[in-house]
């Protein structure tokens, strides 16, 4: 009898435990993955959406996947932490369509390749993946800094048929059952940066749209004036304005099927 | 005596279960990040269990709207009125933790008169500073070293850590936000 009391209060305090950090309960375990790194050398571009516009940003050498996080990269990471399967997920993490095209908890989609983007994930659960691989999100400045680059050089935004490329990418159909890696690298060997996948970002929450900016302390017309007025000297602006307008829509648990993530990593670590 | 020793266990059983009573899925408390206080302390959301919690995210540098944020903030302490430390917390979350030491937050409390018994002041790193303002539904930009663009919203979460209500932008909806901290805090 004593013993079942000791035993009642060891459970009690076991529960006290996880009550007190949630995140010892849903803790991560880390996964092994060999997706290929690339060394993006840092240096300087200037932004050119919204207030930002001119404003020369400085980029610090970093790692980026050389492609987008397939299912089956997703599939592993799902198998050692099932508290971010479909069944489990919290629903502070994860709308309703989190991995809604899953035909269950570990079964990617019938019509999906395994080598197909992951789609239909939060911002939430992006962030775990990269944190359980050893890495994170790349910021919006690191994604742009890359995009900025063609098949030939680092930076081709002065070029009018990268821009028609871009634009003719976001046209494509589909793009998200496509196989990574099946169209050409960048510059930097960098797959499938444009007409794949919308990707997230670290700091995507830093995009101040419109609607909510009459509220907000600094306003950020000049968004959507850039979008409006669709200058000759700069169409490519206009491709640059559909993907912030993305980010300035989207909230952290919503999860679409046509938004995956890739990861980047420090330098130094 | 056995039957002293069945009440004891059934006594423990019992409080074992209401202890292990779920967190709902879209409660505040299923973040585990830890928070530093304005007197170096440390905090998870879960220690607010059982009281309303009244948020927004600030910067102590800031000369424009936060000034306004935290009036409002205390306009709507005075419309609900004198309530109980146990029941209630106003907190200020700071979305610039580098500039914002325990001291610089201790400081603004004080410059501003408010209470460190309802009042505080939480600062953490980048990374769960994005992600809280994600769960507030926060956006802000670091547009220079000292200064950041911001939403200005005040949340305020129920005792189970559930959102109950969002008020956004500024001079508006002060009585609004009050009387729903007022119901949450009837709950």
């Amino acid at each position: 009898m004593f013993f079942a009391i000791v035993l009642a209060l060891f459970s009690c305090s076991r529960h006290s435990v996880h009550e007190k950090s949630p995140d010892i309960q849903n803790h991560l375990k880390y996964v092994s993955n060999s997706k290929k790194m690339v060394k993006i050398d840092g240096g300087i571009y200037e932004a050119f959406i919204g207030k930002d516009s001119g404003k020369i940003v400085k980029i610090e050498t970093f790692y980026l996947d050389d492609s987008p996080v397939t299912n089956a990269d997703y599939l592993s990471f799902l198998k050692a932490n099932p508290q971010w399967t479909k069944s489990k997920v919290k629903r502070l993490y994860a709308d309703s369509s989190y991995l809604r095209h899953w035909k269950s908890d570990f079964e990617i989609p019938e019509n999906v390749s395994p080598d197909a983007p992951v789609t239909n994930v939060s911002w939430y659960a992006a962030k775990e993946y990269a944190k359980s691989v050893g890495k994170r999100l790349p910021t919006i400045d690191e994604w742009e800094f890359t995009a900025l680059a063609d098949r030939n050089s680092k930076n081709a935004s002065g070029k009018p048929e990268f821009t028609d490329f871009i634009l003719k990418s976001y046209q494509k159909k589909d793009k998200n059952k496509q196989i990574i890696k099946k169209d050409l690298p960048n510059y930097y060997g960098v797959y499938n940066m444009y007409g794949m996948v919308w990707e997230w970002t670290f700091d995507f929450n830093s995009v101040m749209m419109s609607g909510e900016s009459r509220k907000d302390n600094t306003t950020n017309e000049s968004l959507f004036c850039a979008g409006a007025a669709i200058t000759s000297s700069d169409l490519r602006n206009y491709a640059g304005f559909v993907r912030y307008a993305l980010r300035g829509s989207l909230k952290a648990d919503y999860c679409l099927n046509n938004l995956g993530f890739r990861c980047a990593k420090n330098l130094n670590k | 005596m056995k039957r002293l020793l069945y009440l004891l266990s059934a006594f423990l059983i019992l409080s074992c279960s209401k202890k292990e009573e779920m967190i709902s899925p879209d409660s505040i408390y299923n973040v585990g990040s830890v928070w530093e206080k304005q007197d170096g302390n440390k905090i998870s959301f879960i220690d607010f269990k059982g009281k309303v919690l009244v948020t927004t995210m600030i910067f102590t540098s800031c000369k424009t709207a936060c000034p306004r944020l935290t009036a409002e903030m205390k306009k709507i302490e005075n419309e609900v009125g004198k309530v109980s430390p146990d029941n209630i917390e106003y907190v200020l979350i700071s979305i610039d933790p580098e500039t914002d030491t325990p001291e610089v937050m201790k400081a603004y409390l004080k410059t501003h008169q408010l209470d460190e018994k309802e009042w505080m002041f939480i600062r953490s790193n980048e990374n769960d500073t994005r992600e809280i303002a994600n769960i507030m539904a926060v956006k802000y930009k670091e547009i220079s070293p000292i200064e950041f663009s911001h939403s200005n919203i005040i949340s305020v979460y129920s005792k189970n850590g559930t959102l109950a209500y969002q008020k956004e932008g500024l001079d508006n909806d002060i009585q609004r936000t009050a009387k729903e901290i007022k119901k949450q805090l009837e709950l």
